[in-house]
């Protein structure tokens, strides 16, 4: 990927979705918080079904177990918002991630930065901009961007009442 | 003041003021040629455009303008006639300045060279041609007919002239250009050295001047300086001395009488021009202002909650002290924002003198209530739906001449814009004395699109809205539109999107008045605070009719009927519970609120309403841009998101559900 072309190494924020550990890139991560209180927005995208109030500002809140078929689970003690701006059409945007758990920011060395490869995954690979190796683990980097372009944002409801409330709080 | 930014964005953003007060200036003087005072106005803005222009590199434009002004300079001095042709040129230029200001890269040069042949054919031999005098050198260049006489002119500037970058040595040199002159200094202005502040000017002058030239000439050395300083020009042949003219006079007073009669434009141009006392922020920094302001409310609708259930009086004083405040400040910071609708009418003298001349219709355009006061935001949203709706009056609405006159009306169309107050709205409308809208051609087309049942019953109102649908074609429409790919539904969605409403009223042969209700603010909004399931959300209290409670049959009747008769009215309801699924045991009495749009009602069933809520709108990002239902999300004072029902798209929900039109 072109981006990372010329860079050494990768500074990254991991965090944890269902057991399974993924790293975002840690200069979009703005700040994060403790779980708030949520509101939930009846007929929005599946995944986006959340509000939160982010220092004055309501941004929203998006489960990415969903976007990626996992199983949801209610909030932990461990469980965090992960506030990251998005690049929307052009506009940056904040959104706040769920994640299980958020465990450290950490450099990973370039050489280990793969192509995503095709089999062995368990979310759809154009969601993964690369793949790299810390420690003993191969963590995946999400394409942010891409999880919250257009054509992915799910359908909306159109307002209408027949798809049953996830429990993403 | 913008500060810090690149100083030719300081210059388009001034020029492009200053062309709109040029335009406006134009228009005046189209209207009455005569008013030497319009032509004064016209060639300062050009002179000013042209001054800073080549200041800033923008060569092109001052080369450009420099032939203008010098057309108007020709104007000025009496030697051509001006003329409505003169001003519609002096327009078209006007828009050559500005592409080449903003878009110089697809500014065309031969548009402005056919501009220019235009204002040589019609300044004729008198020398627009590039070689034309700058205005500061004209004295020397004029004709030497007259004697010569001696003049004694007192001038003083004020003290801050240097700050604002005048040289009054640069004054000085000008009148010893114009002849033989003897220069004394007056010094008795100078205060202690001790209290002298350098980069200020106390000196005065005083200087005789012996020359050929007219007084105007004289004049004409302080045209740009004239409105703040005192001057005093008196012949010492005369025996009895021209009465002193000081700084109060307005500028070119003396060298034209007829400006005593001067036209209101031309003076609010020129002050305009001043500056006015007042400064320019960036929008942005409003909007920022007003997001912290929101926040500050917000913080202290908790401190008061807080302040409520503590015993301590001080800190409860104190809470109070800061409600108080904190809605002083709300308050005053969205009086910041808001500006008067006359910029935006404005802008539609042009559109009307453009549109009557390419359609040969003869239209006049008044209007009314132009200090009505606008959220920024709304005035600038609110311009394509104006322009929409004026073109549409004068395209469609207005007879041409002929067929006016046989009607027995005047050949002259009028358009009228108006704006005020009602509650907390501001009511736009637009009227014309045109032919009306014909409701038969209407309801064919309704019908045959299939927006309204055939035969169905139906108030001229509803039938008029039936026009904002995106079904309706606007091909052979009474509306047509020209083919200019907006239609009326578009009109529609940015009222809806400002929180606005629009209604037509039409009479055959009399004219249309189409009215648009707009909210004062799209900052703040009063609201009705209601729970449904565990959830809790805002219902904008001016749509809000009534809260009744629902019926327990009604309430067990979940999939009969979804209507309440209220006095006699059957009101269509929506279970909101049902529509936003909320998994909690409901209210043992559920209530409804009763709102209304567009002269429609629903009722929405809650279980609880809560109370009335002041609410700082904040609007949702991209990702949720495809919910409907709700316009925008507020924080209440604990902290938590609350969203805002978008009552238009409810409302219509609700009708849907109707099965068919009933008669009420």
């Amino acid at each position: 990927m072109a981006i990372w072309q010329g860079k050494r190494s990768l500074e990254v924020l991991t965090l944890t979705l269902q057991g399974e550990k993924f790293a975002l890139e840690a200069g979009r991560v703005q700040e994060i918080l403790d779980l708030v209180n949520v509101t939930e927005v009846p007929g929005g995208p599946a995944f986006l079904n959340g509000l939160v109030n982010v220092r004055g500002k309501v941004v929203p809140l998006a489960d990415l177990r969903l976007k990626f078929e996992m199983a949801s689970t209610p909030p932990t003690i461990d469980t965090r918002i992960v506030v990251i701006n998005v690049l929307l059409d052009g506009e940056t945007t904040t959104v706040g991630l769920l994640a299980d758990k958020v465990h450290e920011v950490t450099e990973m060395n370039a050489e280990v930065l793969e192509d995503t490869p095709r089999l062995g995954m368990r979310w759809r690979p154009e969601f993964i901009r690369c793949i790299g190796k810390h420690g003993g683990d191969f963590i995946a980097v999400l394409d942010i961007d891409r999880v919250f372009e257009e054509g992915d944002r799910g359908t909306v409801a159109g307002g209408t009442s027949s798809v049953p409330a996830q429990d993403a709080a | 003041m913008t500060g810090g930014g690149d100083p030719t964005d300081t210059f388009r953003q001034e020029a492009q003021e200053l062309l709109e007060q040029l335009e406006q200036i134009l228009l005046d003087l189209a209207r009455s040629p005569e008013n030497a005072e319009l032509v004064d106005s016209t060639f300062r803005a050009l002179h000013t455009i042209k001054g800073s222009g080549s200041m800033f590199g923008f060569d092109a434009v001052a080369g450009f303008t420099h032939h203008v002004e010098s057309a108007f300079d020709l104007v000025r001095k009496g030697k051509v006639a001006m003329t409505a042709a003169l001003a519609d040129i002096a327009l078209a230029g006007k828009d050559h300045i500005r592409n080449l200001i903003e878009r110089p890269e697809s500014a065309d040069p031969a548009t402005g060279q056919a501009i220019l042949a235009r204002l040589e054919a019609t300044v004729g031999g008198h020398g627009a041609a590039p070689a034309g005098p700058k205005p500061t050198e004209a004295g020397p260049v004029a004709a030497p007919t007259a004697p010569t006489s001696k003049w004694r002119v007192q001038f003083r500037l004020p003290v801050d002239a240097l700050a604002t970058g005048t040289n009054p040595l640069l004054l000085v040199d000008e009148l010893r250009a114009l002849g033989k002159a003897v220069v004394t200094p007056l010094l008795d202005k100078i205060p202690p050295l001790e209290a002298l502040n350098a980069t200020e000017c106390h000196i005065g002058w005083d200087i005789e001047v012996e020359t050929d030239k007219p007084k105007s000439a004289i004049e004409d050395v302080f045209l740009f300086v004239m409105d703040e300083m005192e001057l005093k020009i008196e012949p010492l042949d005369a025996p009895v001395p021209v009465a002193a003219q000081t700084a109060a006079a307005p500028a070119p007073a003396q060298a034209a009488p007829k400006a005593a009669t001067a036209a209101q434009p031309a003076k609010t141009a020129t002050e305009a021009l001043k500056g006015g006392g007042s400064i320019r922020v960036p929008a942005e920094r409003l909007d920022n202002l007003m997001d912290r302001v929101g926040e500050l409310v917000i913080a202290q609708s908790r401190l008061k909650q807080i302040a409520a259930a503590s015993q301590d009086s001080e800190f409860k004083s104190i809470s109070e002290e800061i409600e108080r405040l904190a809605l002083e400040l709300r308050d005053t910071t969205m009086g910041v924002r808001m500006v008067p609708i006359a910029q935006l009418f404005g802008r539609f003298r042009r559109l009307v003198h453009d549109l009557a001349v390419e359609l040969g219709k003869e239209i006049t355009l008044t209007t009314s209530g132009e200090e009505t006061e606008l959220d920024k935001t709304v005035i600038e949203r609110l311009n394509d739906p104006l322009v929409h709706l004026i073109r549409n009056s004068i395209d469609h609405g207005l007879e041409p001449p002929e067929q006016r006159t046989a009607a027995g009306k005047t050949a002259q169309g009028h358009i009228h814009l108006s704006a005020r107050h009602t509650g907390d709205k501001v009511l736009i409308s637009i009227t014309d004395d045109g032919k009306g809208l014909d409701r038969a051609r209407i309801r064919t087309r309704a019908e045959e699109n299939g927006l309204i049942a055939p035969g169905a019953e139906m108030s001229d109102s509803e039938l008029f809205q039936v026009i904002f649908q995106p079904g309706f074609s606007t091909a052979q429409a009474v509306t047509n539109l020209s083919g200019r790919g907006v239609g009326m539904d578009v009109v529609k969605r940015t009222l809806d999107a400002l929180r606005g409403s629009i209604d037509i009223a039409s009479t055959t042969g009399k004219g249309t008045e189409i009215t648009l209700r707009l909210p004062l603010t799209l900052a703040i909004i009063d609201g009705l605070l209601v729970r449904i399931g565990q959830g809790r959300y805002v219902i904008p209290l001016s749509a809000v009719e009534e809260c009744v409670e629902l019926p327990p049959v009604q309430e067990n009747r979940a999939n009969g009927s979804n209507f309440l008769n209220i006095r006699g009215d059957l009101v269509p309801f929506l279970r909101l519970r049902e529509m936003f699924n909320a998994m909690t045991p409901p209210d043992k009495y559920q209530k409804v609120v009763v709102v209304s749009s567009n002269d429609m009602r629903v009722g929405l069933v809650v279980d609880q309403v809560i109370g009335d809520h002041q609410t700082v709108i904040k609007s949702l990002s991209k990702l949720h841009a495809g919910v409907g239902t709700f316009s925008g999300a507020t924080i209440l004072g604990d902290g938590t998101v609350a969203l805002i029902l978008e009552i238009a798209h409810l409302v219509a929900r609700g009708q849907r559900e109707r099965p068919m039109k009933l008669a009420s």
